[in-house]
């Protein structure tokens, strides 16, 4: 070994006075280089709703609104915002905004934008509520829903105006440009005109995106400095961490948790974490498990699983336990409600159910979707055991799980949520409102759960203008949900970045996971 | 010759077609790319209209005979995650793993050759042992883990001090097992242009450094084996009849080892080479994985992370096609080496 190590040293000794003469000389420019694990899938906006395509959006354009860090709405292209009437909401826009190609942004390219999202087959489910937009001039434009609809804001921090004009007309092929293709080249997945902080200057799919900042960006008042940014999609989590610690990029996103320690203690890293929004929790199947059909199991379940012990050692801190579907900053957080963890209330309740001697049950979880899942369905098996219940548990890699868990092919299975509308009332509406093929509702509710009075309370929220009203009625169906122990809930997911120390990142994260980098300052030297 | 070729291309079409059949009875196992192209949130009466656009839901034999269709005027469908022709997803990625795979073999023969025929003439000798050590570590510690010690010595470096710093002699022998780092730790740089999709690492010093670390971890595994081989061949063929006869004759002892023996020894070293390189091909996968080089490994890799199944299909053709013809070159060599082969497999 010694040997190899000596003959590896010679060989990079030579090689090495050629590493120093690499451009390492700083320019005037101010280049981020990041590496996620990966790069959006196309430069349509519209094409998918990922984390990646959102991430994306924030840096090539601006959302009307978006959140800030304590999940308040920050104006952006809209500057102001009210509330006509019930079912009206009309909003100022910003004046002299220019988009990539020089067009001037109006309010007919945001109209224009939120009609094509009503045709993205990603997007048009959480766009349904609006039944029509209109410009009232140049600098206003009107939504109107069918019904009082609460969430107005939070979808506008989806719209982001593309540039009407450049996508009009038909491309060389004679396609029209403005067509959302899944499958298959497009004008609109290839060229982009937005009004964001940069511009795509190169795309080589799975290697290389490199970004320019627009040198007519309307926020002056922005602290961004970054003129260049190079993103690198590297999948492999030791080799994005050993990217950063080598000093061969500035930022990294996600880091893995058996790397957090290293990244932490290195001299070459700030690591930045913070409390997620993704629920990772288990459903049990009452269509079945006949004994799930008894909330008391369910409870049983529930006080037999250690959220904590997950938490602490298994996530090693990167988690935040759960007992409730919504994070702090939702609208249905109750802080009150407590993680059940207590075995000898868990068997008393199995006992009074009469299943003092437990039952078998399978189990299915993916092994590469979510941090340490496979891991965290076996904890949760050994947990179970201590209630007399045998689990047969088989964990499969995420292209073969969801699957299995369209056809809820096991009793207990594990999925993580987060609300695509950073609301309360998603949850409860793929997660456990009653199954219904036609409407879409629980589409992933593999528990087959079903209390109808929660789903009337939910519609009813969804039709609340008064936002503290709706938080209320949220909460009772967070609290009953509790309960009657739906589901076992475990945590909800950390977020991690990383950056080098003159890359000041901590300000542009937030829990939504797309950095405003737009904003990023790197320190000059 | 002609017929042998001739008899080589059927050979090869008869591969593609089983592993088209293979591939293609697998892909319900594979998942469900669908759920890779949308969000989570999306209906289903969205994915079942993607679905059926796709023609996912025709039957197998259906599916088939359409991809046999298309395949046979060269066009292997379309990639779902990169929207563009398979062949030219794969065409675009060849580049990077074919300058990989060059120059491990690169590495691998200039290495190997030497330290085999040196072990095998001095098989007692101190640095012989040695080298057998080493190989045997070599072979036994998986390409991976190589890889990341690789890094982590050489691209983020480790300081290590258990000597005291502040003596000449300390400071010195901690010097000795603190690596700088510095080298990249990830992907190919940025390679110069040659021509079509043909971007090259050989063209510039930044581009050889690149390749530094991803060449050594890949050749870590075939480079043992390649040591050992030439060895006991050459052992073999120093014992035989005429060697020892060239001897007594007193024939130069140089021309004696590196004529007569080695070429006798490089007949069966060839032909465990040929097929050794389409199995660096497919170790290519796991390097190419840690390094981030983007070759056709890290693309298959992704591609059955997303159940692209076009690409995955067209990937274990084209790798297919590649074991076939460098199955095909190793015999021609072969029979370069040695005229008394035979191609066709005829009576002289």
């Amino acid at each position: 070994m010694k040997f190899k190590r000596t003959l590896l040293a010679a060989v990079v000794g030579a090689t090495m006075t050629g590493a120093a003469l690499l451009p390492a000389t700083a320019s005037a420019e101010t280049t981020l280089r990041m590496a996620y694990d990966a790069d959006p899938v196309s430069l349509d906006i519209h094409e998918q709703l990922s984390g990646g395509i959102l991430q994306l959006s924030h840096m090539t354009h601006d959302p009307l609104v978006r959140w800030t860090q304590d999940l308040e709405f920050e104006p952006r292209l809209a500057t102001a915002w009210e509330q006509v009437d019930d079912t009206t909401m009309r909003m100022s826009l910003r004046d002299g905004v220019a988009f990539h190609t020089g067009n001037a942004f109006t309010a007919e390219d945001v109209v224009w934008t939120v009609e094509r999202l009503k045709r993205s087959p990603d997007f048009k489910a959480i766009f349904a509520p609006i039944e029509s937009v209109t410009a009232i001039d140049d600098t206003t434009v009107e939504f109107k829903t069918a019904e009082p609809y609460p969430l107005l804001l939070n979808l506008a921090t989806y719209i982001f105006p593309m540039d009407s004009a450049f996508y009009s007309g038909t491309d060389e092929d004679g396609d029209p440009k403005d067509e959302i293709v899944k499958n298959g080249n497009s004008f609109a997945s290839a060229n982009l005109s937005g009004t964001g902080p940069y511009t795509v200057v190169e795309h080589r799919k799975g290697v290389r995106m490199e970004f320019e900042r627009n040198p007519n960006y309307w926020d002056s008042e922005s602290p961004g400095n970054v003129d260049t940014i190079v993103l690198t999609p590297i999948s492999e989590n030791a080799t994005r961490v050993a990217a950063l610690l080598s000093g061969d990029v500035d930022f990294i996103a996600p880091v893995p948790p058996n790397d957090l320690d290293r990244v932490r203690e290195s001299d070459a890293a700030e690591l930045v974490t913070m409390s997620g929004t993704r629920i990772i929790f288990f459903h049990m199947n009452q269509e079945r498990v006949e004994a799930f059909q008894d909330p008391r199991v369910r409870q049983a379940f529930a006080y037999a699983i250690n959220q904590d012990a997950i938490a602490d050692r298994l996530m090693k801190g990167f988690a935040t336990p759960a007992a409730q579907f919504s994070p702090e900053g939702y609208a249905a957080h109750i802080d009150s409600l407590e993680r059940r963890y207590d075995l000898e209330k868990a068997q008393a309740l199995m006992d009074e159910a009469g299943y003092a001697d437990g039952f078998e049950i399978t189990m299915m979880a993916p092994n590469n979707r979510y941090v340490n899942d496979a891991k965290i369905a076996q904890a949760v098996a050994t947990m179970l055991a201590r209630i007399n219940v045998d689990v047969d548990l088989k964990t499969l890699p995420k292209a073969q799980y969801w699957g299995e868990y369209d056809d809820r092919a096991a009793d207990m299975m594990l999925i993580g949520w987060h609300s695509d509308t950073e609301d309360s009332a998603n949850f409860h509406e793929y997660l456990t409102a009653c199954p219904d093929a036609d409407t879409g509702a629980g589409q992933y509710n593999a528990g087959n759960y079903c209390n109808p009075e929660l789903d009337t309370l939910v519609a009813e929220a969804n039709l609340e203008v008064d936002l503290e009203t709706r938080a209320a009625m949220l909460q009772q169906v967070e609290q009953t949900l509790y309960d009657e122990a739906a589901f076992v809930p475990l945590h909800w997911q950390d977020l991690a970045w990383a950056a080098a120390p003159s890359v000041n990142i901590e300000p542009v994260l937030n829990v939504m996971n797309f950095p405003y980098l737009g904003d990023l300052v790197i320190d000059e030297e | 010759m002609i017929a042998f070729l001739i008899k080589r291309l059927f050979h090869a079409l008869l591969v593609m077609f089983v592993i088209s059949i293979i591939a293609f009875s697998i892909q319900d196992n594979l998942g469900d790319p669908i759920q890779q192209m949308v969000g989570q949130s999306v209906p289903e009466s969205e994915r079942e209209a993607l679905r059926e656009e796709l023609g996912l839901n025709d039957p197998f034999l259906a599916q088939y005979l359409r991809f046999a269709g298309n395949a046979v005027q060269l066009d292997f469908g379309y990639s779902y995650i990169f929207n563009e022709p398979t062949t030219e997803v794969v065409l675009r990625h060849l580049p990077a793993t074919l300058e990989l795979v060059a120059a491990t073999t690169l590495l691998i023969v200039l290495l190997s050759v030497p330290i085999g025929v040196y072990s095998a003439i001095r098989p007692r000798a101190l640095l012989s042992r040695f080298f057998m050590g080493v190989s045997i570590v070599g072979i036994s510690i998986p390409v991976f883990l190589t890889a990341i010690v690789l890094i982590q010595l050489f691209a983020i470096g480790v300081t290590w001090s258990p000597f005291p710093a502040d003596s000449v002699w300390g400071s010195w022998l901690n010097g000795l097992i603190t690596t700088e780092g510095g080298m990249p730790a990830y992907g190919r740089g940025d390679p110069v242009h040659v021509f079509g999709t043909w971007y090259t690492n050989f063209a510039s010093t930044e581009g050889l450094i690149y390749l530094v670390l991803p060449a050594i971890s890949l050749a870590s595994i075939m480079l043992p084996l390649f040591i050992r081989l030439i060895r006991a061949e050459m052992l073999e063929v120093l014992q035989s009849e005429y060697i020892k006869f060239a001897r007594a004759k007193g024939i130069r002892l140089g021309r004696i080892y590196f004529l007569h023996a080695l070429k006798n020894t490089m007949l069966p070293v060839i032909t465990v080479g040929g097929v050794q390189i389409g199995t660096l091909v497919a170790y290519t996968i796991l390097t190419e994985t840690v390094f981030q080089w983007p070759g056709m490994g890290l693309m298959f890799l992704n591609a059955i992370n997303h159940s692209d199944i076009p690409l995955i299909v067209t990937y274990l053709m084209i790798v297919g096609l590649i074991f076939v013809v460098t199955n095909t070159l190793v015999d021609l060599i072969y029979g370069l080496v040695n005229p008394t082969v035979k191609l066709t497999g005829k009576p002289a």
